[in-house]
């Protein structure tokens, strides 16, 4: 799906975008495109959504939002698609993921809430359990202590990686 | 950070035109002139509210792969511990969490097989178990959080 052009060009991007009057025209000047191509392929592979999103990437703490809770739930499979879908409605919810149950730590499903501090977060958490009946499920609510890492994207011709949103 | 920086921040975390000058288009669609516009993504990006402007990738599709992986640290061990976890490049997150599995960390690299052994060499290095638990499913959110 990927062609040698396009690697070179998300490498190019990956660091972000100039800040210029003709960005993509910018860009192209670097790697040989001209501004037209950088356009078309860029705008393909949004669509194929190899790229999620274009735009600002946040830094939570400078925002206001200094706290930011994993909460996973021990549900049946078969309400977990369902549940997954109500639950990343909601504006507050970060991410949502289903995740393979362990041993040691039997939750399937997983979603992280940002918010200004834990009331609030907790009070949003109230208000999934209600909306989504998730108050009987087994759960586990996780506040971050620290941050040790954040980093954005990694992306080079040779290298291939992503970071969600912490 | 002032009302127009908060409208910047959440017109730009839904997405960033592409087409021949997306800063004058951005402009427009927020009343200000591209150059007041461009001034001050350059701010937020230097005092660090903005961690960064561009593209946000699957990994997924683009052959990496990424995973959620936890450890219970010993208290005692904690620092040591993070120095060793944070020192790996494919450590792309990573956080202390309120729990017996303490430590939180999100593993990038370009292949399965490379999850794999760095997963090995951390528990090596680290003598405790880590445990993998790669998602199954996505459910789509609409990342935005109002600035």
């Amino acid at each position: 799906m990927l062609d040698a052009r396009d690697i070179e060009l998300l490498a190019q991007v990956s660091d972000g975008l100039p800040l210029c009057p003709r960005p993509y025209a910018q860009i192209g000047m670097a790697i040989g495109m001209d501004e037209a191509e950088i356009i078309s392929r860029l705008t393909l592979l949004k669509n194929q959504g190899l790229i999620k999103r274009l735009g600002v990437i946040v830094k939570h703490r400078p925002l206001g939002y200094r706290a930011n809770a994993m909460i996973v739930w021990n549900v049946p499979d078969g309400l977990i698609k369902q549940l997954g879908r109500h639950i990343s409605r909601f504006s507050f919810v970060t991410l949502c993921y289903q995740r393979p149950k362990l041993p040691i730590w039997p939750y399937n499903l997983y979603c992280m809430i940002h918010g200004k501090d834990r009331a609030t977060v907790l009070a949003q958490l109230a208000q999934l359990d209600n909306a989504c009946g998730l108050a009987n499920f087994e759960r586990q609510i996780l506040f971050s202590r620290r941050c040790f890492k954040q980093r954005g994207a990694v992306y080079q011709a040779q290298q291939t990686q992503e970071t969600a949103n912490g | 950070m002032d009302d127009i920086d908060r409208h910047i921040i959440n017109t730009l975390q839904t997405g960033f035109p592409i087409c021949d000058a997306p800063y004058r288009q951005v402009a427009e669609s927020l009343s200000i002139n591209e150059t007041e516009l461009l001034t001050r993504l350059q701010a937020l990006l230097a005092d660090g509210t903005l961690t960064r402007f561009g593209p946000l990738y699957n990994a997924e599709q683009m052959g990496g792969a990424l995973t959620l992986a936890a450890v219970k640290v010993p208290t005692e061990r904690f620092d040591k511990v993070t120095d060793i976890i944070n020192a790996f490049p494919e450590v792309a997150h990573n956080y202390a969490r309120n729990h017996k599995l303490n430590m939180w960390f999100v593993l990038a690299t370009e292949t399965s097989e490379q999850q794999r052994q760095t997963i090995n060499t951390i528990e090596g290095q680290t003598g405790l178990t880590v445990y993998n638990m790669p998602k199954l499913k996505e459910y789509f959110v609409n990342l935005k959080l109002e600035a």
